[in-house]
């Protein structure tokens, strides 16, 4: 029996975290009273450790390694470094908050870690039953933070709702994927797509399958009609969970949308961009209207999610896929506006979170409308970085939300949706009006709290840099655009 | 009909059976018996599918570990399922009227054309000496050594999880630390006071 040992070189990434979180999991068991800062600190160091390496080990071309089931290539390289990247702030934003609440405890450092890697897995994902299991690794740590405040109610409460409807969407997922098998034969994505152009493959089952492959998609990502968690997970959980939840498996998402249809299936465009067409629309439409309604903060952020992953649906709708005569498949720019559009979304989001977790302090959460007032009296400078952030979420040039919205815009003209752009306009107008209501209720209100803020120094400077990051990106967004188009595009080859 | 096509009807109708005891017993711990029954006969069909593996595998790990454990957990809740199942009965009927109609659109898509026995070729048999515990071995091992090691990786953070959610501190229960006892120094217990000399 010979087997060649699979090149373990692309996959450093994953290994590394693997084990640094082992090393986290007997640190945390091991150390003394005194040393409360071990897993923080090692956390850290575990993200910045494996952002080196990814960018150390990035090369241009794909590599398949794990017999064919797992990928490495520019895309997934982009996508880990604003992975990493992102959880990094997220563990910075969040100590206080956790510290303040009893919940900062090695647990939630080693879930955070564990949700790192099943979201690394996913976006290097070259295998249906590889893409599930990162999907579930994600899944099942992010549950588990989500109830992590087990004196809270409604934490557990939203922890139970979004495992039951969890299962539910990994159920239809996991149908959709057993039928396109039943279709090809094979569960490796490249395969499938191979499979496509054979005349004998049965197309019947696999739009049967697409179907339900493209309803847990949904369902993960959170889009109209499969986003009832979204609200109550984002409101129900403590807000350093609903800042992890709302940022980085974006990304991931992002990824098993592109893996799944584009590098699975891409002949089947026709049909699944009619139903992403459909979700799109309805997402950017509830998402706007209903937001207005909200006096929570987070359920407002919540329904602002759904229709920014609408938008994100919008860029991939109106992508063209032309396969080459060599069997290479050409890519047209709307799927790197999509990418560019989760990028910005992540690094809008990751703010905003922060800005409410500065916010809080021991025994005080906030979380509605009435806690942002009169933000500018109490700290000027975060007062200007969340003002920043609305206007980037609200499509307010010159901040990085515009050019996200304006490239994906670009992008469904181009493709011939004319309506569906002006549609779309429309509503982000609509919903301008709530993003520029934190500005007003922060600028043009009395506050209700005068008490200074609490943050440590780390998190000023971190969620400054962030904020300066929407700002600059905006002024400049061409690099991030043409990286995410060369991405895609080299991923496709 | 030969006699693997015997086995296998007989088979089946004790599964078809107890399967749908385990949903019509009133008694919790007669509906895991049921289970048990319905677990150890399917793992009787694989056996005749030549999957002897996942047969006994199947009978010792859901028969002899989670059965078990289900029986257990069953046992000392005392659910009431009397109460949990009110209306079963009442909802039986537009259930099925539903689950039909969808079974109907269903067939009426894919057409029993695509999943009916002819359509998927059987597979060559096997040669006498091929052992499925190998070749599930060989393949778990090298081919599917990623997906496996993820699947470790799953079960470790379900630990974590287990305990982050349900390990507490009781902050009310008095025990004795030897090592604290031992390693208490005099300053910690008895501090000196100087206190000025008082003049009658």
């Amino acid at each position: 029996m010979n087997f060649p040992l699979p090149d373990f070189f692309p996959a450093s990434a994953e290994i590394f975290v693997l084990v640094m979180a082992c090393v986290v999991l007997l640190a945390d068991l091991f150390k003394s009273e005194r040393q409360g800062w071990l897993p923080y600190l090692l956390t850290l160091a575990t993200l910045a450790g494996a952002l080196a390496i990814q960018v150390g080990t990035a090369g241009a071309d794909t590599t398949l390694t794990f017999s064919g089931m797992f990928v490495d290539d520019r895309l997934s390289d982009v996508l880990k470094s604003c992975l990493y990247i992102t959880v990094f702030a997220v563990v910075v934003y969040s100590r206080d908050y956790l510290m303040a609440r009893g919940l900062e405890r090695g647990e939630y450092y080693l879930l955070v870690l564990f949700a790192t890697l099943g979201m690394q897995v996913m976006i290097s994902a070259n295998h249906f039953l590889t893409l599930y299991l990162g999907l579930e690794l994600l899944s099942l740590a992010i549950y588990a933070l989500v109830a992590l405040d087990r004196e809270s109610a409604r934490s557990t409460e939203a922890a139970m709702k979004y495992f039951v409807l969890g299962a539910l969407a990994s159920g239809l997922l996991l149908y959709g994927m057993s039928m396109i098998y039943g279709a090809t034969g094979t569960l490796e994505i490249s395969a499938i797509a191979r499979k496509l152009s054979d005349p004998a493959t049965n197309m019947d089952v696999l739009r049967f399958g697409l179907v339900f492959l493209v309803a847990g998609l949904a369902f993960k990502i959170g889009v109209v009609p499969f986003h009832m968690w979204i609200p109550d997970v984002y409101h129900g959980a403590p807000t350093a969970i609903t800042l992890l939840i709302g940022s980085a498996p974006k990304l991931a998402g992002f990824s098993m949308a592109i893996r799944l249809l584009v590098d699975g299936l891409p002949t089947l465009a026709v049909e699944w961009q009619q139903m992403l067409m459909m979700l799109a629309v309805l997402s950017i439409a509830l998402g706007n209207v209903v937001a207005i309604a909200q006096t929570n903060v987070k359920r407002m952020l919540a329904y602002s999610t759904i229709s920014h992953m609408g938008f994100m649906l919008l860029g991939l709708v109106s992508g063209v896929i032309e396969l080459r005569a060599s069997g290479d498949i050409q890519l047209s720019y709307a799927f790197g506006s999509a990418m560019f559009y989760t990028i910005a979304y992540v690094l809008m989001s990751a703010a905003a979170f922060g800005v409410l977790l500065l916010l809080t302090r021991a025994g005080v959460e906030a979380e509605t409308l009435d806690d942002l007032k009169g933000l500018n009296r109490r700290s000027p400078w975060f007062a200007a970085v969340l003002m920043m952030v609305m206007f980037s979420m609200a499509g307010i040039p010159f901040f990085i939300g515009f050019f996200a919205k304006l490239a994906v815009l670009q992008a469904v003209v181009a493709a011939g949706y004319l309506y569906t752009a002006v549609f779309a306009v429309m509503l982000s107008l609509i919903g301008a009006f709530f993003y520029l209501r934190v500005v007003k209720l922060m600028y043009f209100d009395e506050p209700l709290d005068t008490a200074p803020l609490v943050a440590s120094s780390e998190m000023r400077a971190l969620l400054s840099v962030n904020a300066l990051a929407i700002a600059v990106i905006g002024l400049m967004p061409q690099s991030l655009l043409t990286l995410c188009a060369t991405a895609l595009g080299q991923a496709m080859k | 009909m030969d006699f693997q096509t015997a086995v296998f009807y007989f088979l089946s109708t004790i599964l078809v059976v107890a399967s749908l005891r385990v949903i019509t017993a009133r008694n919790p711990v007669h509906a895991a018996l049921y289970l048990v029954l319905s677990f150890f006969t399917a793992g009787g069909v694989w056996m005749l599918l030549r999957a002897e593996f996942l047969a006994i595998a199947l009978v010792l790990v859901y028969v002899g570990a989670v059965m078990v454990l289900f029986l257990f957990v069953v046992m000392m809740l005392d659910i009431n399922i009397e109460r949990l199942r009110e209306g079963f009965w009442a909802n039986l009927v537009p259930g099925l009227i539903v689950a039909g109609l969808m079974l109907a659109e269903m067939f009426a898509v894919l057409g029993a054309k695509y999943f009916s026995a002819g359509a998927a070729p059987a597979p060559e048999a096997p040669a006498m000496d091929y052992s499925n515990t190998k070749e599930l071995g060989r393949l778990i091992y090298t081919e599917y050594v990623y997906p496996f090691e993820l699947a470790s990786v799953i079960l470790l953070v379900a630990i974590i999880a287990a305990i982050a959610l349900t390990m507490r501190k009781r902050k009310d229960t008095k025990f004795q630390e030897p090592a604290k006892q031992i390693a208490v120094r005099r300053e910690d217990r008895v501090r000196l006071v100087s206190m000025p000399a008082e003049k009658e």
